[in-house]
């Protein structure tokens, strides 16, 4: 199953002078088990997608369905699936409020009705998942910690839920080169290993090319591309259109290319281009190798 | 969603009321009013009326919008009217119970009420045709020379407008704190009362932590920019009054001049 988004359309503060058209017509499907990345430029009308997935916003037009089932209901089923659907916003940890790091993770799966046990269970998972030692940090005040460790009590309360989707806005905004690169290889593992399905909002191409399965590029309110990384970076007039780039490592290869390296153009990581330049230049020594004798 | 409410009663144009010194608009105001407190006969309410009339016709607000401003005091106005109605003597009209309804109670009445929906309208038009921002800026000079005394003048006119410049900021931010509760699982505004206010914890909690980290940045940002206070500072926007403001404080005194010989003769 997936989440569809089937041609919705949000009227930001309608029959006001204020109005204006957020989302135009926008149908797109995430599919189970993959990680999806959503892209676009400031406005493009990402967070405003992503609140349409759990039913934070309804849309003005059109519906939104998790595993088939239409989430804007009031119905018992309807209630599941949006609880199906966790959410990460952009500076989680502005959110906190318990006075000990365990009660605040432990706050979503209290609502959601779990026992004790259950809910102790899950607070461990999560803590072990964001790597917060249990017994070094479940009693401390959330208030204490530094900044990155507050972001994983945040992240940690909504991966408590163990969601079915878990969506992600900018996760790693803020952070530190190594915080982010902890970040994103927790969130991969917990994806192979709960075999989630992961929703990204994302500025960083190369995190996009390194890790998703699909993208979805924004503009403006509309779906402007949606396929693999590679189908998408291949456009690169449309990705400048968007008002984004394509990943940095594609313009070093490029580069090369342009300098006579014989290369291929199409390289979105950095994997991918340190295999492509030792095969270059393995090729060239052969090739003088040749020449000389 | 929050961030839908508009803030204030400030309604931009350009007419002649919004162009006018917003200084001039409040010392005007305070003189107007007197005026109706202090030349109390008929001629003069016609006259005041008339004057009320014109300014909402020059404003270019909907008259609606003025009624609108005045109507929360209809149950204050009703209530002021029947008192005088049977409180003061004179020729009795007509009577109920023990109370006796006079003629010098209906006028009486009559022109306390007119005289309140003038103060309100009137001083809505104020709000209505001056920014927030230009008020507190008008009042802060004017209650300079209060400074001497030991009034924090300046204080207060930053104070104001910088609650004023946080409120939409902080409107924001309650969405986005409510939107992330409720996304794990909080059930906001249901249930009985004490679940209720229980549900409130969640939220203001991270407010009011946001608000306090706001305010420390912007104390550090303010100061980083040597800010210390209103002593010698000048302003981007200086004040200054127009020939336009200058033919309003003209007409003024003329029209406080026919009414008080209005009053005086007649």
């Amino acid at each position: 199953m997936s989440i569809e988004v089937k041609k919705i359309s949000y009227i930001y503060m309608p029959k006001s002078p204020y109005e204006r058209l957020a989302l135009d017509d926008v149908a797109i499907t995430i599919p189970e088990g993959k990680i999806t990345a959503i892209a676009g430029h400031t406005g493009s009308g990402k967070s405003t997608l992503i609140q349409h997935l759990n039913g934070l916003i309804s849309p003005s037009q059109g519906c939104v369905l998790v595993d088939g089932v239409d989430i804007s209901g009031k119905g018992k089923e309807a209630r599941e699936a949006r609880r199906s659907v966790g959410m990460v916003f952009q500076y989680p940890e502005h959110q906190l409020f318990e006075e000990t790091v365990e009660q605040d993770i432990a706050f979503g799966p209290k609502n959601y009705g779990l026992t004790s046990e259950e809910v102790q269970e899950r607070v461990r998972f999560a803590m072990d998942f964001v790597q917060l030692d249990y017994e070094e940090y479940s009693q401390r005040s959330p208030f204490q910690l530094s900044g990155g460790q507050m972001r994983r009590v945040a992240i940690a309360g909504v991966v408590a839920l163990r969601p079915k989707y878990l969506v992600l806005d900018e996760p790693t905004a803020g952070l530190d080169p190594k915080g982010r690169e902890e970040l994103m290889q927790r969130i991969l593992k917990l994806h192979r290993q709960e075999k989630n399905t992961i929703v990204l909002v994302s500025h960083s191409m190369d995190d996009i090319a390194r890790f998703a399965d699909n993208v979805v590029i924004m503009n403006r309110g509309r779906v402007l591309m949606e396929g693999t990384p590679r189908e998408v970076f291949v456009r690169e007039d449309f990705i400048r259109q968007a008002g984004l780039e394509v990943p940095q490592i594609t313009n070093i290869v490029k580069a090369l290319k342009s300098g006579g390296m014989d290369i291929p153009s199409d390289i979105y990581t950095m994997d991918e281009a340190v295999e492509a330049i030792v095969r270059a230049m393995r090729g060239k020594n052969r090739a003088g190798g040749a020449e000389r004798c | 969603m929050l961030t839908d409410i508009t803030l204030g009663q400030y309604f931009p144009g350009n007419s002649l009321l919004h162009r006018m010194d917003a200084r001039v608009k409040i010392v005007l105001l305070f003189f107007y009013i007197v005026g109706i407190f202090l030349f109390d006969n008929s001629w003069c309410y016609l006259l005041n009326t008339l004057l009320a009339f014109l300014l909402v016709g020059v404003s270019r607000i909907s008259p609606r919008v003025v009624l609108k401003a005045i109507k929360p005091l209809w149950w204050i106005l009703l209530l002021t009217f029947i008192i005088q109605l049977f409180s003061v003597p004179g020729e009795v009209l007509m009577k109920v119970w023990i109370f006796d309804l006079t003629y010098e109670g209906l006028e009486k009445g009559f022109f306390i009420s007119l005289r309140l929906i003038l103060l309100i309208g009137v001083s809505s038009l104020l709000m209505f045709t001056t920014s927030p921002l230009m008020l507190t800026d008008a009042l802060e000079a004017l209650f300079k020379p209060l400074k001497r005394v030991g009034f924090p003048a300046h204080e207060l006119a930053m104070m104001m407008t910088i609650a004023l410049r946080f409120i939409p900021t902080l409107m924001e931010e309650t969405d986005k704190i409510i939107k992330a509760q409720k996304s794990r699982g909080s059930d906001i505004g249901e249930g009985n009362l004490i679940t209720k206010a229980k549900s409130m914890i969640p939220i203001l909690v991270p407010l009011f932590i946001s608000a306090f980290r706001r305010a420390d940045e912007l104390a550090m940002a303010m100061e980083a920019r040597s800010y210390r206070g209103g002593e010698g500072r000048t302003r981007m926007k200086a004040m200054r009054m127009h020939k336009s403001d200058g033919w309003a404080i003209g007409s003024m005194a003329v029209y406080l001049a026919v009414c008080g010989a209005v009053y005086w003769l007649l």
